[in-house]
């Protein structure tokens, strides 16, 4: 470990650890949601102590100017999701959808989830970013099973089947990293050590480096969600518990992403090896404009937003894709935007599944009308989703769009193109379940507000003023991604 | 590194590739069960060769976990339960064995061409292990891909992880690789535990087509 004296990355670490232990054994829901959140909270406050005081990377574990962004974007929408969790999940056992065994389960899982992300992103060996990456993808696929009914099983197997895939060929590219490394670096642990293979990027061999990262970026970039490698992500956010939903397209998305850029790095800074960029340019393209079409035949509200991730992380890859100082910043603020909107969608999302008792977009309508705050939360949401001004997600989309305008205007063309596509899908079924009379079974909702018009709060804000601190911060960052 | 390692690594590898492709065309659950015992049983002796010729203990413990999880408990384990769902005598006519196998010719074929070209400045076993190991990567890729049924298709995962195993044996000095023995053995066991539980509910619910139709999201 780091240091001699107990530091942020520990309790990081440590603390979901044995709050997982904790809340396996207690059965009080009351307490143990409380006990969720209040961790994820503490957690939230040691990441944010890595700005003050940033321990010297190990062998093991490393804090960088990249991963600080991750770390704590990632605590506080943990922190946020355990919140909209508790009152999500008091609903599913009031109704008998799930037992406490299985309450114990999920909330034990929850914070094994958290830990394994933030594993992930703290880690400095590739071997262990490995092993992280799987530990949250077997606790995720464990928590979209969780229903037991035969669609959730099915979602889950297939997630779990992809899944595994894509992680086999991920360690593939690992062990070529590893290969490549080995002649400079030589044997031993030293050689998937991060900031030794960074420092030694530009000696190590080209040719098994391009190789690796072909199998890097289509193992993580299953995991990512990019198209063609999306076919697990519509039907795990459906099936498993809405939280869990927002925790996926949140969080694990970007785990997955932050680690396909710290191979981007090591590729971009050999100069024999190939340009990454246009691989990434390539897959968010075909991310988003196939994403785009597939939002208009959605019938589930899940599946709906899920498909919407996958365009949104098809937008992130491109600007990461695109490279430079302007792209990579759009990129940053984007896949922040993306993780704030889109679990605060998801907030609202689950709990009008459980007033409407109803998944089917066919079956909700006019929720401004019978659930005010809910509704209004959902078109705040999709229209900052869609790219609306004065949210965000205008702000980072424009960004993203300039950008390609100055430097690559024809591949400014299907970006744009994909951009008006999935907006016009998205304003077309918001219309439908948001206005108009209300249909159907509607139950009043017990729900957290706060984290969901936090979220949305906070995505206006950036929308309209972005402070100059953070503002440096991301240049500072896009400008270490080259 | 003399002669005589070399061929051996050589050959056992060699004879990973070639068990691959028989269970491309083992269209009986207990033959394809029985081929893949012994490919992971193959695996276990060209581990312990590389453990024996790199001098490297600890990989004596990756080819012990190698023999005894997957040469022997799981190949036990699925076979009971194909028994207990009651299709261990089924055909599987789904897959097509000539193009098939030419797929897999080429992909054996792929591998070669990539990885020697490739990896021209590493040494020689490494870089025809690797092409080796890559081989059976995509050869269990092709069979996942090829089969319906989920015991095959696990089959097929399996396979491919053999592959990775032999990738990460043959990269000498390779940290990890233990740890990462130990953690697919995990991630099969979670797997096999899977399938037990999601086909016997496959069993007792109804096909029809409205259910389906509902998993997809899409009911009317």
């Amino acid at each position: 470990m780091i240091g001699s004296s107990v530091s942020g990355v520990e309790i990081i670490l440590a603390l979901p650890l044995a709050t997982a232990v904790l809340l396996s054994i207690i059965s009080k829901y009351r307490l143990s949601a409380r006990l969720n959140a209040g961790s994820a909270f503490l957690t939230l406050l040691a990441a944010l102590s890595l700005f003050v005081r940033k321990p010297e990377p190990g062998p093991f574990l490393l804090v960088d100017d990249l991963n600080i962004l991750f770390i704590v974007l990632n605590t506080f929408v943990g922190f946020t999701t355990s919140v909209f969790s508790a009152s999500y999940i008091g609903h599913e056992l009031v109704k008998g959808r799930l037992t406490t065994i299985q309450l114990r389960f999920y909330h034990a899982m929850y914070q094994v989830l958290l830990f394994a992300m933030n594993l992930a992103l703290l880690a400095n060996n590739i071997g262990l970013m490995w092993v992280a990456i799987e530990l949250a993808t077997l606790t995720t696929v464990l928590m979209v099973g969780i229903y037991r009914t035969h669609e959730a099983l099915e979602a889950a197997w297939k997630y779990f089947i992809l899944g595994s895939v894509g992680i086999a060929l991920a360690l593939f590219g690992t062990i070529l990293v590893y290969m490549a490394a080995r002649p400079v670096i030589g044997e031993g642990p030293d050689g998937m050590v991060w900031t030794v293979l960074i420092e030694n990027a530009a000696s190590l061999d080209p040719a098994l480096l391009n190789l690796a990262f072909v199998f890097l970026l289509l193992g993580y970039g299953t995991k990512v969600g990019l198209a063609p490698l999306h076919a697990w992500l519509p039907d795990a956010h459906a099936e498993g518990p809405t939280p869990v939903s927002a925790v996926l397209s949140g969080l694990l998305l970007n785990v997955a992403l932050h680690a396909v850029l710290r191979f981007k790095l090591l590729l971009a800074a050999n100069p024999g090896a190939i340009a990454p960029g246009p691989l990434l340019v390539t897959m968010g393209l075909v991310s988003l404009i196939f994403a785009g079409f597939m939002l208009y035949r959605r019938r589930d509200i899940k599946r709906l937003f899920a498909y919407s991730s996958i365009e949104h992380m098809g937008i992130i890859a491109f600007a990461f894709g695109m490279g430079g100082p302007l792209a990579n910043f759009a990129g940053l603020l984007h896949m922040t935007m993306h993780s704030l909107t889109k679990s605060a969608i998801f907030f609202a999302v689950g709990h009008i599944s459980q007033a409407k008792d109803t998944q089917n977009i066919a079956e909700i309508r006019g929720l401004t009308v019978s659930h005010p705050l809910l509704g209004w939360g959902l078109v705040v949401g999709v229209a900052a989703i869609a790219g609306m001004p004065p949210l965000g997600v205008f702000m980072s989309e424009f960004l993203v769009v300039s950008s390609t305008f100055a430097r690559a205007p024809l591949l400014a063309i299907p970006l744009v193109f994909g951009l008006l596509v999935a907006f016009g899908a998205l304003m077309l079924k918001v219309h439908g379940l948001a206005f108009g009379e209300p249909v159907g079974v509607s139950h009043p909702v017990k729900a957290s507000y706060l984290p969901m018009v936090a979220h949305l709060g906070l995505v206006l804000i950036a929308g309209l003023y972005l402070p100059p601190p953070m503002v440096a911060w991301f240049q500072h960052v896009a400008s270490l991604l080259h | 590194m003399n002669n005589l390692a070399f061929d051996i690594a050589h050959l056992l590898a060699g004879g990973l590739v070639l068990i691959s492709l028989m269970l491309l065309y083992q269209d009986r659950l207990t033959s394809l069960l029985n081929a893949f015992a012994l490919q992971a049983f193959v695996l276990s002796l060209s581990v312990a060769w590389q453990a024996y010729v790199q001098n490297a203990p600890h990989l004596y413990l990756t080819a012990g976990i190698a023999l005894s999880v997957k040469a022997v408990i799981i190949p036990l384990a699925l076979r009971r339960i194909i028994r207990r769902l009651g299709i261990h005598r089924e055909i599987e006519t789904a897959i097509n064995v000539g193009p098939t196998m030419l797929a897999g010719l080429g992909l054996i074929a792929l591998s070669m061409v990539v990885v020697l070209r490739v990896t021209s400045e590493a040494d020689m076993l490494a870089r025809e292990d690797l092409a080796f190991a890559l081989s059976v990567v995509l050869l269990g890729l092709l069979m996942m891909v090829t089969r319906r049924n989920a015991v095959s298709q696990v089959v097929g995962f399996m396979s491919l992880e053999n592959g990775l195993i032999l990738a990460a044996t043959g990269a000498k000095g390779m940290p990890f690789v233990v740890e990462i023995s130990v953690a697919f053995s995990v991630l099969i066991a979670f797997i096999v535990i899977g399938i037990f539980l999601f086909r016997i509910r496959e069993r007792f619910d109804s096909v029809d087509l409205e259910a389906m139709d509902e998993f997809r999201g899409e009911a009317h």
